[in-house]
């Protein structure tokens, strides 16, 4: 029973990974990226999130580990704050108010109790580097508000920013300029490219700047793709400069290796280029990384780089340039054509991805589970080339099929297409390649349906295309005697006054397909592909087309571009009902008749949740987002909720997933926020030793649940074994070479000792208990007296055990030790 | 982060026949040998025993013809009238013949003169075969009678009066020295057993029966008649198990491959068909000058021998294997370089370090891969890839196109280079598959090339060329607008009443070509 709240708009993963530079801890071993609201911690080794940081209330600008405590993180963020995380723990430990947005963070070993910030002061475009001393100070919140700003004037990205030879200076970059400050001398000297200064349109604007770490060199990259290594900045006049060429387009980011032997660079290439020792000569690639370099980071250690990338990837390079994990999440730096469909076999969100691949998204864990590669092709990243573009899927009989269809027209005459039907192989748990068709249409295709009826004995897809023709397509066996095959072949083709088909859908039973040509809306019968009936209501072109599902299987629905929402009854094949709705997405839902239209007034959008067999909406909601929505889908739900009131019932069996215009994510929760943030990796606590592999979880929890066993029952037994790691006899016994280890009649008493040792204290209690009394009857019963009651003493208090052997008087002590060395007959009972 | 994608080269559908594994099997015969005889050849047999010399029978004599040889080199010739159906003895040595006037004789192929005179039929007697046991012969006559002969005191033994019409086919099985099928104009084919003397099966073939044939198994009987094939199931029967019809004439004559897997059947259609024997499909197919009459298969398929209604005895030899073994082989490494190393077992400080599995490349892919744009080009300009394989040439220039560097990649070419790429483009731009992406090379070619025209004959008379082929190909697709505007306007007419217009593969895709000024 979930508690009844009201419906919230909530961003669901998919957040930006790329936007700053990603850190790595001082081991390696994590590595922190900033992600929207949160800094997100990852393990190098298994790509898996172990920590989402939340704590802030704004987008997070920056994140640097604190120099003086490698296991503490400062991030800050347009909040105004800035925190320090215990990154192990995943425990906020400080917050600095600052009270301006800051938009960048720096950090130097040297300046230990303030750490640096950009932030803006007056106009929105002028950026001050400022210096913010943090108190120290006990409390949970300080504010922070002791400013001193170091640099005027200056670019609003961090990676324009550097500071160099262990914070004796500071480099920052700006159009045509490079400013370097100096804290001793407090002065700033200024490099104007000399080129810059005539020429208007001059392409060496500066990009972004790196430090050497031991020398004084500044590296600053161009727009031009030019890399210029400064020297003998010192003296205004006698500065000398190196020029590195071979981007041909702007270097996105440099970073200099930690000895600052090889500097790294990327840009829109997507290779990494590796400058040994600063020379033109001497270079190392790591071509195909997929996307645009957007930022390089090196590890403290030295032996791993990472470059993030502009399709929302992080890559963890090894010292030797080879690619050794990827870190991806939702792509989204490219319009979305294919819309979001949910792949019938593994739930996965469905979209867009990289150029030329269609990406599995998982929306529970928020990770990218893979990416079909469509087009299988080289990927050529150039400034102004027409890439062909994924433009329409569809997903067929239960995930079996898959089409896509790929399309580029470099001018209005010249198209080319491709349509490709993929077949879902068990045995490889992948698509592969069935059919590819060129040219299935003379004109771009507009929809792309298969028929789902559960009954269907034959494959069916249909293609509606501008070409004013709508195809057909069904599996047809090919097989002959020497080899199997089926392949796809167009079966009908069919056309409406050569109006331009604009949508295809088909019934749920499969009986009927509806083909909208234009404003008219054409009815065709599946088996004998005759024209049944049209409806045209003279309302504009046929946007969106749907049939009811369920017990509203006998409706169509039609969204038309006049803003006009209409339903026809099937059976009587006349208007049932129609609305003023200007419709943007329209979606079924596949668990329910329920239907989804988003709706889009002058400002925001409007969600409308309805039935075809009524006019009147289930559910309202204004205002779900300010810009426009471009796609929604909705997804089953694994567990039906089971919300009693009546206008939240529609999300019971499924949920309702929206993509806006700007490409964020959405969907409808009566979560708190709290409770939506929950990860599930929140169980997976980082442990030191080891990576934490899937693997290792699984061991790892049946050790603890070892562990925590064996704890209750010593406990229970008050008889704490020895931990035989810790003692060294045995560890030498067990480490020594059998065949020099001198015979075990020796080695016996040895071991045997070592063990008695170890547990001085329950020995000495337990031995007057257990030991035969016959030999030691004759002896003093004073003793035995004495013992009891400094048992009784020690039940009291066991934790102070060894506090009461040094209680025992010397004489005891003999004692005890008499009884220690005759004491070897419990061990047989071992 | 995977690797080089090699450019996707645009496959076409293979017109024509598939390369299958039957197709080069039957296709790996000789030219034909074509030896003249005196009429329509009725009937070719294979001896079983070697040097299997084949009888060939042709108006009124038999000539025996060895392997290789073009001239008989033995004639029997001894016949009043026509003669039918001589057919060798499975050890070779005897061979037996009906004939126009009803007899039947039987020669020893040392001899000359016939051996025995079996005389009973009143009519001609078309099919004559030995029994399993050798020692008898079975024939059937245009008089509906099947006889059973002794040879030893060339007697008949039985007579099966069963048929209603000519019998015309029969064999003889071949393991029980009892049983034999005839095949009757009457539309049945009967199998006889000589110890019960009638019929012990009849199937209905449906049209007159030209030829019968009983798997070596005697499991399985095909009978051909009319432009039928039938397979019956003998164990079963006499059930139909598949009915071909493949021909579109009279079937013929059959025969089985040496293995057992294929069917051959010749038609008068003049066509030889091949079926597999386990789908009964048809798998190969020959064509012959003339109507086919009979047809013989030697042992292990090494020779055809095809019988015609001209005349005409068509041979096919196989091609000899021997000649591919003698081409040198390469010299490989040894085979100690293959295991070396293998048995090496991992000690504990090493580290496996696997060498990297090498993808191939083409070598314009190699080029492409190292961005030479304009080698790569050339690459695929030269004769032996533009002419042969001109979809790759045609894929690398939509490749070169997508990545946005065609015209830097035709750019600054020399007289001989040009004329290359436009000997390509002459060649290739009005082929309806390649049009959209020549069409834009050729502009861009004159693009570049329009300053320095006039100052090559050779170039210039290139452009020319194309200019006539453009114009050409203008004519043509207006020509072709106006045949599918007519057809238009007959299917209107034709469907005034429907409110919906069905066409189907109107146009072949040619898009409408650019008029290119040069």
């Amino acid at each position: 029973m979930v508690e009844e709240e009201n419906i919230r708009v909530v961003r669901c993963g998919g957040s930006e990974l790329n936007f700053r530079r990603a850190v790595f801890s001082a081991d390696s071993k994590y590595i922190f990226c900033v992600s929207g609201d949160f800094v997100k911690v990852y393990s190098t080794a298994t790509e898996e999130c172990v920590h989402i940081l939340h704590g802030h209330r704004n987008l997070v600008t920056g994140i640097q580990l604190n120099p003086n405590n490698h296991l503490q993180l400062y991030s800050c963020s347009l909040d105004g704050t800035i925190k320090l995380w215990d990154y192990i723990d995943g425990i906020l430990i400080k917050t600095f108010i600052v009270g301006c947005k800051l938009h960048a963070l720096f950090t130097v070993a040297q300046a230990e109790d303030s750490v640096f910030v950009t932030v803006n002061k007056e106009k929105p475009d002028i950026f001050q580097l400022v210096s913010v001393k943090l108190p120290k100070s006990s409390s949970q919140e300080v504010e922070a508000k002791e400013l001193s700003i170091v640099l005027d004037y200056i670019n609003q990205s961090p990676k324009c920013i550097a500071f160099g030879n262990e914070g004796v200076y500071v480099a920052a970059v700006r159009d045509f300029y490079l400013s370097v400050y100096f804290f001793k001398k407090k002065t700033t000297s200024r490099f104007t490219l000399s080129s810059s200064r005539n020429k208007k349109h001059a392409k060496n604007n500066f990009t972004c700047v790196a430090c050497h770490p031991k020398e004084d060199c500044i590296a600053s990259g161009h727009m031009d793709g030019k890399i210029r290594l400064w020297r003998n900045f010192y003296d205004e006049k006698k500065y000398t400069y190196t020029c590195l060429h071979w981007h041909h387009d702007m270097v996105m980011d440099l970073a200099f290796s930690v000895t600052g032997s090889s500097l790294l660079s990327g840009g829109r290439e997507s290779v990494l280029v590796e400058w040994r020792d600063a020379t033109e000569k001497n270079k190392e690639f790591l071509p195909r990384l997929g996307a645009t370099i957007e930022h390089i980071s090196v590890s403290p250690a030295g032996d791993l780089f990472c470059t993030s990338h502009s399709d929302n990837k992080i890559m963890i390079i090894h010292r030797n340039l080879e690619a050794s994990a990827v870190i991806q999440g939702l792509v989204k730096d490219r319009s979305i054509f294919t819309g979001l469909m949910i792949d019938p076999r593994t739930k996965a969100l469905v979209l867009n991805g990289k150029p030329g691949h269609l990406q599995f998204y998982s929306l529970q864990s928020d990770k990218q589970l893979y990416n079909l590669d469509i087009m299988q092709q080289e990927y050529i990243n150039d400034y102004g080339l027409i890439q062909i573009e994924l433009t329409k899927a569809a997903f067929g009989c239960f995930g079996n099929w898959l089409a896509t269809v790929e399309q580029r027209q470099e001018k209005e005459t010249e198209l080319e297409l491709q349509m490709k039907l993929w077949m879902y192989s068990k045995k490889t748990q992948g698509f592969i390649l069935n059919t590819k068709i060129h040219m299935p249409h003379e004109d771009c295709i507009t929809a792309l349906c298969f028929c789902n009826a559960e009954k269907s004995e034959q494959p069916t897809l249909v293609t509606a295309s501008k070409d004013g023709y709508f195809k057909v397509w069904i599996l047809t066996d090919d097989s002959d005697i020497y080899k199997k095959a089926v392949g796809w072949t167009c079966d009908f083709v069919g056309s409406y006054h050569k109006y331009q088909a604009t949508n295809c859908c088909f019934s749920e039973d499969g009986s009927l397909l509806a083909v909208s040509f234009e404003e008219i809306v054409t009815l065709w019968d599946s088996e004998t592909w005759e024209l049944k009936c049209t409806f045209c209501q003279r309302a504009g072109k046929i946007r969106h087309l749907c049939f009811g599902r369920l017990t509203c299987s006998k409706y169509l629905l039609g969204a038309t571009e006049n803003g006009i929402l209409s339903c026809w009854n099937l059976l009587s094949c006349a208007l049932e009902w129609s609305a003023k709705l200007n419709v943007r997405v329209m979606e079924p839902d596949p668990n329910s008749e329920n239907i989804a239209a988003i709706s889009q007034p002058s400002v925001g959008s409007d969600l409308f949740v309805f039935k075809p067999s009524e006019p009147r909406p289930l559910y309202i909601q204004k205002g779900i987002s300010r810009e426009e929505v471009q796609w929604g889908v909705f997804v089953p739900r694994d567990v039906p909720e089971s919300f009693t009131s009546e206008a939240y019932q529609w999300l019971n069996r499924s949920q309702f997933y929206f993509l806006t215009k700007s490409q964020s994510l959405l969907t409808f929760s009566t979560k708190s926020p709290e409770e939506k943030l929950t990860p599930t990796s929140k169980q997976l606590l980082a442990e030191e030793s080891l990576p934490t592999t899937p693997f290792y979880f699984i061991l790892g929890k049946h050790r603890q649940q070892q562990d925590e066993k064996l704890n209750e029952t010593s406990e229970n037994e008050l008889v704490q074994l020895p931990l035989t790691e810790n003692i060294p006899a045995i560890s030498e016994l067990l480490h020594t070479p059998a065949h020099v280890l001198p015979s075990a009649v020796f080695l016996c008493s040895m071991f045997v000792n070592s063990l008695l040792l170890s547990k001085e204290t329950k020995s000495a209690e337990e031995i007057p208990k257990d030991v035969d009394m016959e030999e030691e009857k004759e002896s003093e019963n004073s003793d035995e007296e004495n013992d009891f009651t400094e048992k009784i003493q020690d039940t009291n208090n066991t934790d102070l055990g060894e506090d009461v052997i040094h209680q025992l008087s010397k004489s005891e002590e003999k004692e005890l030790r008499k009884f220690r060395k005759i004491d070897y007959s419990w061990i047989a009972a071992l | 982060m995977a690797g080089y994608k090699p450019v996707a080269i645009q496959t076409y559908p293979l017109l024509g026949e598939k390369i299958t594994q039957d197709t080069l099997y039957w296709n790996n015969y000789k030219t034909p040998v074509q030896i003249k005889e005196f009429g329509a050849v009725s009937k070719v047999d294979f001896s079983s025993q070697p040097p299997y010399n084949y009888a060939v029978t042709a108006s009124s004599r038999i000539h025996i013809y060895g392997r290789y040889s073009q001239e008989p080199i033995k004639t029997f010739s001894r016949f009043k009238d026509t003669a039918y159906c001589a057919t060798f003895r499975q050890d070779g040595r005897l061979l037996v013949a009906g004939s126009e006037d009803g007899g039947v004789q039987l020669f020893d192929i040392s001899g000359r003169a016939p051996l025995r005179q079996f005389e009973g039929h009143t009519k001609a007697v078309h099919t004559v075969d030995f029994t399993a046991d050798k020692y008898h012969v079975v024939s059937g006559a245009d008089d509906y009678t099947v006889k059973l002969w002794d040879i030893p005191n060339s007697k008949e033994i039985l007579t099966f009066k069963e048929h209603s019409d000519y019998v015309r086919c029969g064999c003889a099985s071949k393991l029980n020295p009892d049983l034999f099928i005839t095949g009757s104009y009457d539309h049945t084919v009967k199998m006889f057993d000589a110890r019960t003397n009638k019929s012990v099966l009849s199937v209905e073939h449906g049209q007159p029966v030209e030829s019968v044939l009983l798997f070596p198994s005697g499991g399985l009987l095909v009978s051909a008649g009319g432009r039928y094939v039938k397979v019956w199931d003998m164990l079963k029967g006499g059930q139909l198990l598949v009915s071909l019809k493949n021909h579109h004439k009279t079937v013929t004559c059959l025969c089985l491959s040496s293995s057992g897997q294929r069917l051959l059947s010749g038609s008068l259609d003049r066509k030889v068909k091949v079926y597999s024997t386990t789908s009964y499909k048809v798998v190969h197919s020959f064509d012959y000058a003339a109507s086919i009459l009979s047809l013989a298969l030697a042992h292990e398929d090494e020779t055809i021998v095809v019988g015609m209604t001209n005349g005409i005895l068509s041979v096919k030899h196989r091609k000899s294997e021997a000649k591919k073994e003698s081409l040198p082989r390469r010299r490989r490494p040894a085979y100690r370089t293959f295991i070396k190393g293998k048995n090496y077992t991992k000690q504990r400080d090493d580290i496996l370090i696997n060498r990297p599995t090498k993808k191939h490349l083409e070598l314009y892919d190699r080029d492409l891969k190292h961005f030479r744009i304009s080698k790569a080009l050339d690459r695929v300009l030269e004769p032996t890839c533009a002419i042969k394989t001109p979809e790759i040439t045609v894929s690398i220039i939509k490749e070169l196109n997508r990545r946005g560097v065609l015209a830097n990649a035709l750019a600054g070419r020399d007289e001989k280079e040009i004329s290359r790429v436009l000997n390509f483009l002459i060649r290739n731009l009005s082929q309806p598959r390649f049009a959209p992406v020549l069409i834009n090379a050729a502009e861009i070619i004159i693009d570049i090339y329009l300053p320095v025209i006039g100052q090559s004959p050779v170039v210039d008379k290139k452009f020319l060329l194309l200019q006539g082929l453009v114009e050409k190909e203008i004519d043509y697709q207006r020509e072709l607008l106006e045949t599918l505007g007519m057809m238009d306007m007959l299917f209107a007419t034709m469907r005034g009443k429907e409110g919906t217009s069905v066409l189907e593969h109107t146009s072949d895709g040619f898009p409408e070509n650019k008029k290119i000024e040069s």
